[in-house]
This record gives structure tokens, C-alpha cells and sequence, in this order.
């Protein structure tokens, strides 16, 4: 997130693009719903009926896939009408004109037509989201699991910038991280391009700091990505693979593509907590700790940085993950010999400048929040403060990107897919807990009340769903909450709904970012 | 903001207009007795356990809504209040199963705090007591109706800190009591199970049905960490007896979670205890994953990375890293990658 969660509560106006938050992030959606009981303006931007639009002033039933187009006509809006923040787009923004320009043809009326949101919809959103002093965006999968994931997220951070939210207290763009230490994992170099604390590989000075510091020659080539992973050992040249705490074969799109490439690589090494569907396919398997057996730190969705503690031994022989690797490490040669994980983060710390100021010592009850240089350094709550990294905020020119895969004759549904709140991931955890299965037991399908009608489809009844790259069977909900012509699936009951056997691998050329959210499918009677 | 000046207890006490009794004490290290009253929430002034005196007023006042004002004076502590308080305290016990010895709450509970504070073991008033059968129809939270005291704090912290409303007060005198919509299960309201009800509570009327006879409060070990689900990362507190997780309480990290949680980080904690964590490394021997020690997986590894990577380089390697792990170990998963094998091919699951 550009700004903090606590800021949320002081926004006046607080635009949720494409994320269901009370389901996903639950805790954050207090602070939204908090604004809005003290006054604060809710849009919600989503094609369903989400539990967030009983509290948006203002919801936007946009069609699947069609979020550039919206936000193009809102910024069409906002610079035609002259509703942008002009001393601040003089000063620190680049490309008014140009963008100008290219928002021409990007009318409401138009808009309208790609998205489904009547033009007057489309100018009081816009109207409003100018006139807040500040507004804040939020937003999660549902922007960026697409084909056009980064081009949704620019069209956004277009609007912040001509309305001068950027850099400023209750404003911000602001991603929602799904997972509990996603953004940490980045922070800290888990990123075939990026070395710790986001330092290119390919930039020299950047590599010999680490050189020097782990005493070896560092490949200034960027690796590849996950999903590159997977096409490369199909090609046949990769050959060892290591996965941590990841059950890639049921959480990756086109799962089915996923399995074919752990089945065939020559040796995969699976570090995890329980034997996953991904560990029965591993040569070796490494038993971790969990979080309540080991000491570290989390980053949390706002770069707050938050010291995990242990609680209670891990079973039998299962280690923290930071010790197999040191003592793996060790084994090849590279002795490593770290007594407690605060030597590792004082290793990363002194290496990585926005993280130079945290050691444990400083992180008390309350945590830091990174960009943190320096030991007497407060840490920030919210970034771009004076300066954006590139001097100045470009405004870009994104045109609207169909989706990879729209629906046709033979395949006539949108599937979205998504978290449900008592879930999480392929549900390895959560599963776990006593009484879970009962507030959601097994996996549904959420279909219209006119697309059940239309297939003479009964509540309950159990269909198969077929994609151009896999089946499931699940029963039906039948429920407002999906627009027609979009069917919502979660991805939590792989074992008896493996519902990333449909979607598609087709991916966001930048960021390499699955269409999660959407791929054309059909609904089939199992009689 | 103006001020005003008062007499607490014979200090002389500046104070924002506008501030209840409650609050001003609070700041100058007063302690008064309350068990209705939560911070930034509506005052219920239900229980009538924090009145004091103040001069010139006929009544005793209830300091957590009683405004303050210019001149006056306050005293929090004096026999007249302490004699209302024990009678307070009496009213409560003549309802209230008196069964600490047995209660999951006791080392916790306001009610038996104050009613050691106060002295009061007993009461003067025997009449019709409760005798409600223990509501457990649902699998997480288990309510005592005969041990409620009718504070509201539940009913509070449901509407104004989660903003979910399933909980409310329903009918009048001697039947009045908290439940969901026509007395159904939480099940079928809708509640989402965050527990924000039973962290509240001051007393042993809502209780974690994880927790139920696996050790008294003072057993506990505690320990604060943080939420393993989602990206909010919320500050929890693990209880902790015998190596097991018996309940998780929410921390007030005022900048992230101010005390709340969700389902997940409430009652999600199963798996860390779970019979089917792997305890050993397995390699697999002949098609099957066999269990071996530690030394043995390491060798194999070591080996067959050494191996590959003498046969095919390091671009024959990919590593994924979790999301889910600390930033130590996904920084020794990165290190790993490219200080011993010699590649950047290092993800994590950012992707999806
Ligand atoms: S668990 Fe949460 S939602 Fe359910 S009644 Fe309690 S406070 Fe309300
Ligand atoms: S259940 Fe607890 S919090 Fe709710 S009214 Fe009764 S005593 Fe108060
Ligand atoms: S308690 Fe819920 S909202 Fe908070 S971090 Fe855990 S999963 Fe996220």
C-alpha cells in the first residue's frame, strides 16, 4: 500500500476497485466501514454483488474484464470537465496533454458500452472522486489477476494522479496483499529480477554490495518466473525445482499444466507443513515449523514490518525453514551459521536501504513501516511523500484490453474466481480448524438467478463446469450476488473441486500474472 | 478545546469540556470499577458499578456517561460509594452461578475481580435465579445465558467495531437476554464468527469452545505474535499450555488491528497442532515418500543439486518461496538460490 491501513478510516472518499475486502481482508473492511458510518464516500467497482455494496454510496456493476475503459472515461471526465488538481499535475506529473488526447475517444457514452455502467454513473463517480480532497483507492485480485493486470493498475494510479492523491495522508493507491507476508517475500529479494529490497540484479553496484557480503559471484542475469518455471520444465530444460510452502499444483491456473510439470521434473524438493497435493509429487519432502513455532518477522499489506514469535516446539523433527536452508546450504559447501533469525535480518537490513533502520530490537509492540534508512528513523506511513522514484508521476495511456479468453457459443459463461472469508488458499489450514467445514463445507458455484433459469437449473443442483482446459463438478448457488452470464467459484476444496483446472494460464505480459478472474466457460446438467 | 477545572478525590484536575467522569479519571490513573463501559464505543451505563459522588448532586452518578464540569467536585471512592458498589455487586451475584471453581473465565473476569476489590462473597438477595441449558450450537463460541450480566458489550462490539449486527437484546425484565434474530443459532444469522463478542465480554458468559477445559487462564502462557492468514496482519496473543495453542485473543495494535480479528485469525489455529503436520523428512524409495532421517534428505539434495548443476548449470534450477514463511527464511530461500546454486530464478506466489 502506498498509505496505511489506519489511514483508511480518515478518507473522505474511498473507491474499492475490484475487491471483495470484507471476504479477503476482513479486518481492513472495519476501517472502510468505519469512514462510511463517519461520512466518508463508497464506490465499489465489481461486477458482483459483494457484502461492500451494502455500504458503497455509489456502486459500479461493471462487466467482467472491463475496468480500463471505466477508468479511462472517469479520467475523461476529470480533464475535460477541468476537475483535476492543477497545480499538482503541473508540478508533479508528466503527460496531461498527450493524455488528454488520448482519453478523446474514452466519452462515458462509450464507456457505457464496453462496461455496462451507464454513462451518468460513470460522470458522478468521476465527479465525486475529484471533488474528494483526498480520495483513496483500494484494490486487489480483481484488478490484478488479469491479462491486463498492470494496465488496470495504471489506468487507476491515473486517476490519483491527476486528483493529487499520491503522497498524501488518507489518500494513495493501495493493494491489498492477499497473503500474510506476500509483500515481505518481495522485500526481501524472493524475485527473479530483484535483489533485496528491490535492487536491480542486473544493476552492478547494487550485486557487489551483495557480493561482498555473501563472499561469491552473484549471475547479473534475471532468472525466471514461477510461471515461466512451469513452461520450461515442460520444454525439458529445467530440471530441479524447490518449493516452499507453496501447493502449487492446486493454487496455479491451469492447475492441470502445473501437475504435468511437477510430474516431470527430475527432482523436486518440497518444503512444507502437511503433506500437500504438491509434496506427494516431490522426491524429497522437508517437514517445517509454523509461525507459532518459530521467531522471525512479517510484512504486512501496508510495509509494516511485525515481529512473529514463538509460541509452542514444532512436532517431531520439523525445523524453521530459515535453519533447513542454512543447514541445506551448509551440506553444498556454504556454511552458514545463523543462531537466532535476528542475525539474518540484521544481515538483510544492513544490505537493503529502506530497511537499514528496523532491527528487533526496534520493533516492539508496534511494528515499522518501511522506507526505515535509518536507526532513529520513525518509518513511513505513506510513500511519494515529496518525490515519486521516477522524479516525476507519469500519466499513462492504457487502452482497454479485451479479456484473453471472452466467452463464445460453445463457452458462453465468465468463471471469476475468489476467496471465501472462512477459507484461505487451497484450504491446508483452514481445513484444519474445528468447525470450519461447517460455515462452508465444500465448493459451489454461484450462478444468477437468470442464467439458472435460462439452463433450468434448480439451487443445489449439481453441475459440471468445463473450460477449454479442464472439468469440475460442484453444486450451484443460485444467488444475486452474480451478474448474468458470470459464474463465481472459489478455489478453496481442490481435493474434490479443483477449480484452477479451468482457468487459464494466459498471463499479464509485464508482471506475468495469470487471468485469474476470468476465463469463458460452460455450465453443464449432470442429467 | 476549552477546559475546565476540577476536584477528583481531592486532586485539583484540569480536563476537556465535553469528557466523561470516566474519561478524566482514566488519564489521571483513577482506577474506577466498570463492567458495561468500553473505550469508543456508546456508553450502555448498564451496569452501575462506576458511580461516584459528586457534590451537590442527590444521586450518585455514573461516571462513564456523566459529563464533566467547571468547579466540581468528584469522589470516586469515598463509603458511600463503596456501599453502592457492594450493592450493585450483591444484585449481580443474586443471579449468577457461583461456580468460579469450574469456570473458564475465572483469573480473567471482571465480575469475580470486583467482587474481590469490593469483599463481596455473597448476597443478601436470594430470588428466582436462571437456569438456562448452555447454548453450543455452533461449533466456536459457546454462551453461557446464566452467566450474562446483561452489559451489552457483545451487542455493542457486534454493531459499532465489526458492523455486523446479529447479536441484540431481546425481550424485557426477567427473560431479557442477547441472541440472534427470533432466538436462532448463529449459525443461521449473520454472524461471521470473529470473536469480537467474546473478547469483550467481561465475564464467563461467551467463552471459545477451543479453549473449554484445556487449562485455567493463569496456566496460559502468552504469547504475542502475529496472524498467519492474510496481508492485514493482525496482532494476536497465543495461549499457550501444554505446547498447544488453546485460544488466540486480538492484540490492540492501534495502527493495524485496534483488537479485532476475523474468523481466520480467531478460530483458525487447529492446523499448527493438527495430527497430520509432517514430523520427519520422507524421501521417496521406489516410488513411495518413505520417512528418513534429516542427514539422509540433506545428502540426497546436496547431491543431486550438485549433480544438475555440474550437468546442466544453474538455469536448470527454479525456486519458489512462500508467501506464508518469515522474511528470514524467504530471504534464505533467495540467498540460497543465488549465492550456492547461482541463479535468480526465485519467485513467491506475489503472482497470485
Ligand atoms: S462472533 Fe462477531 S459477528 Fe458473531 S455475534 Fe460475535 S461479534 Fe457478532
Ligand atoms: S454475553 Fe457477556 S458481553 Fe454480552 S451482555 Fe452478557 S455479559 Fe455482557
Ligand atoms: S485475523 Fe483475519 S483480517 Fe486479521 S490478519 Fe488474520 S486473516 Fe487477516
Amino acid at each position: 500500500m502506498s498509505n496505511s491501513i489506519a489511514e483508511l478510516e480518515d478518507a473522505p472518499l474511498i473507491l474499492a476497485a475490484g475487491t471483495n475486502t470484507t471476504e479477503s481482508h476482513p479486518v481492513i473492511s472495519l476501517r472502510v466501514k468505519k469512514a462510511v458510518s463517519k461520512g466518508a464516500k463508497l464506490i465499489v467497482v465489481d461486477p458482483r454483488k459483494i457484502e461492500l455494496t451494502d455500504f458503497a454510496t455509489r456502486w459500479l456493476r461493471l462487466k467482467v474484464g472491463t475496468d480500463i475503459p471505466l477508468y479511462n472515461a472517469m479520467a475523461h471526465v476529470i480533464i475535460e470537465e477541468g476537475l483535476y488538481n492543477k497545480e499538482y499535475v503541473a508540478a508533479r506529473t508528466a503527460g496531461l496533454e498527450e493524455m488528454r488526447e488520448f482519453l478523446k475517444e474514452y466519452t462515458p457514452e462509450y464507456a457505457e458500452e464496453i462496461t455496462g455502467v451507464p454513462a451518468e454513473e460513470i460522470v458522478a463517480a468521476a465527479r465525486e472522486y475529484a471533488a474528494a480532497r483526498p480520495a483513496s483507492i483500494i484494490y486487489t485480485l480483481g484488478i490484478t489477476e488479469h491479462s491486463c493486470g498492470v494496465h488496470n493498475v495504471q489506468s487507476l494510479a491515473n486517476l490519483a494522479l491527476l486528483c493529487g492523491n499520491f503522497g498524501v495522508e488518507n489518500g494513495g493507491v493501495n493493494p491489498l496483499r492477499g497473503q500474510n507476508n506476500v509483500q515481505g517475500a518481495g522485500d526481501v529479494g524472493c524475485l527473479p529480477n530483484l535483489l533485496p529490497g528491490y535492487q536491480r540484479v542486473g544493476d552492478d553496484k547494487a550485486r557487489q554490495r551483495w557480493e561482498r557480503e555473501w563472499g561469491v559471484e552473484l549471475n547479473p542475469r534475471p532468472g525466471i518466473t514461477k510461471v515461466a518455471a512451469i513452461d520450461e520444465v515442460l520444454k525439458g530444460k529445467l530440471r530441479a525445482m524447490y518449493i516452499m510452502g507453496e501447493n502449487t499444483v492446486v493454487s496455479d491456473a491451469n492447475a492441470n499444466k502445473a501437475r504435468r510439470a511437477l510430474e516431470a521434473v527430475e527432482f523436486l524438493v518440497v518444503q512444507d507443513l502437511f503433506l500437500t497435493e504438491t509434496a506427494l509429487l516431490a522426491d524429497v519432502v522437508l517437514p517445517a515449523a509454523a509461525f507459532a513455532e518459530v521467531d522471525g518477522t512479517f510484512t504486512n499489506t501496508e510495509r509494516r514490518v511485525q515481529r512473529v514469535r514463538k509460541a509452542v516446539e514444532p512436532p517431531g523433527q520439523a525445523k524453521a525453514d530459515w535453519l533447513i536452508l542454512s543447514e541445506l546450504a551448509t551440506r553444498m559447501g556454504y556454511v552458514q551459521s545463523y543462531d537466532h533469525p535476528s542475525q539474518i535480518w540484521d544481515e538483510l537490513a544492513r544490505n537493503t536501504p529502506i530497511l537499514a533502520g528496523i532491527s528487533y530490537g526496534r520493533l516492539g509492540q508496534e511494528g515499522l513501516q518501511w522506507p526505515c534508512p535509518t536507526p532513529d528513523h520513525p518509518g513511513t506511513r505513506y510513500l511519494h511523500k515529496d518525490v515519486f522514484p521516477s522524479e516525476k508521476g507519469y500519466l499513462q495511456m492504457v487502452p482497454h484490453v479485451p479479456l484473453a479468453e471472452p466467452p463464445d457459443d460453445e463457452y458462453p459463461l465468465v468463471l471469476t474466481t475468489g476467496r471465501r472469508r472462512p477459507n484461505y488458499h487451497t484450504n491446508t489450514q483452514t481445513g484444519r480448524a474445528r468447525g470450519f467445514d461447517t460455515l462452508s463445507p465444500h465448493e459451489w458455484v454461484e450462478v444468477s438467478p437468470h442464467d439458472a433459469l435460462e439452463m433450468g437449473l434448480s439451487d443445489g443442483e449439481e453441475v459440471r463446469v468445463v473450460s477449454r482446459r479442464g472439468r469440475v463438478q460442484a453444486p450451484i448457488k443460485i444467488t444475486d450476488r452474480s451478474p448474468a452470464g458470470v459464474v463465481f467459484m472459489s478455489f478453496h476444496f481442490p481435493q474434490t473441486t479443483l477449480t484452477n483446472a479451468l482457468t487459464t494460464d494466459l498471463h499479464d505480459p509485464i508482471t506475468e500474472t495469470p487471468e485469474f478472474k476470468a476465463c469463458a466457460v460452460r455450465v453443464e446438467k449432470l442429467r | 478545546m476549552s477546559t475546565v477545572k476540577l476536584q477528583i478525590d481531592g486532586r485539583e484536575i484540569t480536563a476537556p469540556e465535553g469528557a466523561t467522569i470516566l474519561d478524566v479519571t482514566k488519564s489521571a490513573g483513577i482506577e474506577i470499577p466498570r463492567l458495561c463501559h468500553m473505550e469508543g464505543l456508546t456508553p450502555n451505563a448498564a451496569c452501575r458499578l462506576c458511580v461516584v459522588e459528586v457534590a451537590g448532586s442527590r444521586n450518585l452518578v455514573a461516571s462513564c456517561s456523566f459529563p464533566v464540569s467547571n468547579n466540581m467536585v468528584v469522589k470516586t471512592n469515598s463509603e458511600r460509594v463503596a456501599k453502592a458498589r457492594r450493592l450493585v455487586m450483591e444484585l449481580l451475584l443474586s443471579d449468577h452461578p457461583l461456580d468460579c471453581m469450574t469456570c473458564e473465565k475465572s483469573g480473567a473476569c471482571d465480575l469475580e475481580k470486583y467482587a474481590y476489590e469490593l469483599g463481596v462473597s455473597s448476597t443478601r438477595f436470594e430470588g428466582e435465579r436462571h437456569a438456562y441449558p448452555l447454548d453450543e450450537s455452533n461449533p466456536f463460541i459457546v454462551r453461557d445465558y446464566n452467566k450474562c450480566i446483561l452489559c451489552g458489550r457483545c451487542v455493542s462490539a457486534c454493531n459499532e467495531v465489526q458492523f455486523v449486527g446479529a447479536i441484540n437484546v431481546a425481550h424485557r425484565g426477567f427473560d431479557t437476554k442477547v441472541a440472534a434474530p427470533f432466538g436462532r443459532s448463529l449459525l443461521d444469522s449473520t454472524c461471521t464468527f470473529c470473536g469480537q463478542c467474546v473478547a469483550v465480554c467481561p465475564v464467563g458468559a461467551l467463552i471459545e469452545n477451543t479453549r473449554r477445559f484445556q487449562g485455567r487462564e493463569w496456566e496460559l502462557d502468552k504469547v504475542a505474535t502475529v496472524c498467519p492468514y492474510c496481508g492485514v496482519g493482525c496482532n494476536i496473543e497465543l495461549n499457550v499450555k501444554n505446547n498447544r495453542v488453546v485460544k488466540v485473543v486480538p492484540l490492540n495494535n492501534a495502527a493495524v488491528n485496534q483488537g479485532t480479528l476475523c474468523v481466520k485469525g480467531k478460530f483458525g489455529m487447529d492446523f499448527v497442532g493438527s495430527p497430520d503436520r509432517l514430523t520427519t523428512p520422507l524421501i521417496r524409495r521406489d516410488g513411495q515418500l518413505i520417512p528418513a532421517p534429516w542427514e539422509e534428505a540433506y545428502d540426497l539434495i546436496a547431491a543431486k543439486f550438485s549433480q544438475i548443476k555440474g550437468e546442466s548449470g544453474p538455469d536448470a534450477f527454479a525456486f519458489l518461496s512462500s508467501a506464508r514463511t518469515t522474511n528470514e527464511s524467504n530471504y534464505m530461500m533467495q540467498k540460497f538460490a543465488r549465492a550456492v546454486i547461482g541463479t535468480n530464478s526465485v519467485d513467491n506466489c506475489a503472482r497470485t
